[in-house]
């Protein structure tokens, strides 16, 4: 890390965002009209996608399937990350698998997942869970297993129970890494819930990118992916910035 | 074996049990999944009649070309950033949220505009991998204990000789972390979007074989890929380990 503040650090993002809006001008001048849409045009189509009927109904769907999906994968992966960095057998003999379904092509398991669930809002859910579960059940372990010993102890003196120990030691000294994942983790399950729609679906932000080739509507596409970018990008900076602040804040709280 | 490898064994054969149980039992039907016997059945028969064999070798190429571009766009990017400071400090923002941001999102665009070849597949696996390469490289480059590049200033080593033989085995270990993500990203970017939309390699074969109800091809092509790059992804991580090892750093 650069070590830079956060006043140096939203000034590179503002050069940053220029200088992409720059290049993409250049590439449109160098390309021309027929591949590539300009920075001007895609945004004023994106006002009239916007503003069209069946618009609110893709984001809807998209963002809905979205939301199950985030809701799951963190009550699911809290469960699971709370257990295998608890008991230390179950971790060494899980963590593992967990690490090796991050690493493969989730996305041929779509199709298992659309023959078990049908097309449809629970295939879309499933398949984002998928991507979105692994990062937080592995911070959520990683954690809870670091926790220092003698936080743990302290429960222990006090006789705290089984769910005690939990809510006042482990899942508090844990929130820094435990948000970590949760970041990961939203930006992987949006990932997925599109993936899902671009490959089968019948509504939705992907489902418009494809019909987008369909019609070789060439502005729809850029615009669409304008918008995904653009909110992904948004709301991963924002919980980054969360994210560098809780860590800070628990290495001032160590040491003092 | 250690106990926990026993175990995970144990915990994979029993699942395959149950799937098998629960398939021949009726309780998933056959629509649904085949008994995990007969997918393994079908895998040999399907690598046996050699029908699959374009479409494996060109998803193959493809990754390889991906993963070969990247590494060295990767390595010649990062080498270049490690000595402009105010560049790489503006582009940090770009590496901290990169993989937050859906790439897959921008395939539609490359077909429109390069057409539905290999071209746009390679340039997803592609933006898919550089990125954790650039980010590794520039890692092991700032680990690169300081003394290592006095000493090639006194014995007057050429900047060439001193990168080749000083820093890039000193940055060794993290570029070879990067080099395993950049495996694992090229093969997700290649495969994913041959399934989204393509017109041949090993992701496409899926897609045309869910979209006919072909179960019997479906599934076994599912687990190819799935025993391919979990096979890969551990040769990779091994790899990484010893070399960490004889470093010392784990």
């Amino acid at each position: 890390m650069s070590g830079a503040g956060s006043a140096q650090r939203a000034r590179n993002g503002v050069i940053l965002v220029v200088a992409l809006l720059a290049a993409w001008q250049v590439v449109y001048w160098l390309i021309g009209s027929d591949a590539l849409a300009s920075p001007m045009e895609t945004a004023r189509y994106t006002l009239t996608l916007v503003r069209r009927d069946d618009f609110p109904l893709h984001v809807y769907d998209t963002m809905r399937a979205f939301a199950i999906a985030f809701a799951v994968s963190v009550v699911m992966g809290l469960a699971i990350g709370f257990w295998l960095g608890y008991n230390r057998l179950s971790g060494d003999v899980f963590e593992p698998m967990f690490v090796t379904i991050y690493a493969i092509p989730k996305l041929t398991l779509y199709p298992i997942l659309l023959l078990a669930f049908g097309l449809g809002l629970s295939a879309k859910v499933g398949f984002g869970v998928l991507h979105g579960v692994i990062p937080i059940v592995l911070f959520t372990a990683s954690a809870v297993r670091n926790t220092r010993p003698i936080l743990i102890k302290t429960g222990r003196v006090m006789k705290l129970s089984g769910m005690q120990t939990v809510r006042w030691i482990l899942f508090p000294s844990a929130i820094p890494e435990i948000f970590t994942g949760l970041r990961v983790g939203f930006s992987l399950t949006l990932i997925g819930c599109l993936l899902a729609e671009m490959f089968a679906s019948q509504r939705g932000l992907g489902y418009l990118l494809m019909t987008g080739i369909g019609l070789h509507n060439l502005p729809q596409v850029m615009a669409v992916t304008m918008l995904i970018v653009v909110f992904a990008a948004a709301v991963s900076v924002a919980l980054l910035a969360l994210d560098r602040r809780l860590h800070r804040q628990r290495e001032v709280a160590v040491l003092t | 074996m250690s106990r926990t490898a026993i175990l995970r064994f144990a915990v994979i054969v029993g699942g395959i049990a149950v799937l098998e149980a629960l398939c021949l039992a009726g309780v998933i039907d056959k629509i649904t999944m085949q008994p995990p016997h007969l997918i393994v059945r079908d895998l040999w028969r399907l690598l046996v009649s050699g029908r699959m064999n374009a479409a494996i070798v060109k998803t193959l190429a493809n990754t390889l070309l991906a993963l070969g571009l990247a590494v060295g766009a990767g390595l010649i990017v990062a080498a270049l950033l490690h000595r402009r400071r105010a560049v790489r400090d503006t582009l940090d923002p770009l590496f901290a949220t990169y993989y937050a941001v859906p790439v897959f999102a921008f395939y539609p665009f490359f077909i429109v505009v390069f057409g539905l070849g290999d071209l746009p597949q390679i340039l997803i696996a592609f933006m898919l991998a550089v990125v954790a390469v650039i980010v590794n490289t520039l890692n092991g480059l700032d680990r690169v204990p300081p003394v290592l590049l006095k000493t090639a200033r006194v014995m007057r080593l050429a900047p060439a000789a001193a990168a080749w033989r000083l820093t890039l085995p000193a940055a060794g270990p993290h570029i070879v972390t990067g080099v395993k993500l950049a495996v694992a990203y090229a093969f997700i970017g290649i495969i994913g979007s041959e399934f989204i939309l393509s017109r041949g390699g090993i992701g496409y074969e899926i897609s045309f074989a869910y979209n006919n109800f072909d179960n019997a091809t479906m599934y076994p092509l599912i687990v190819l890929i799935l025993l391919a790059s979990i096979a890969i992804n551990s040769m990779l991580t091994r790899w990484e380990r010893t070399l960490l090892a004889r470093r010392g750093i784990r």
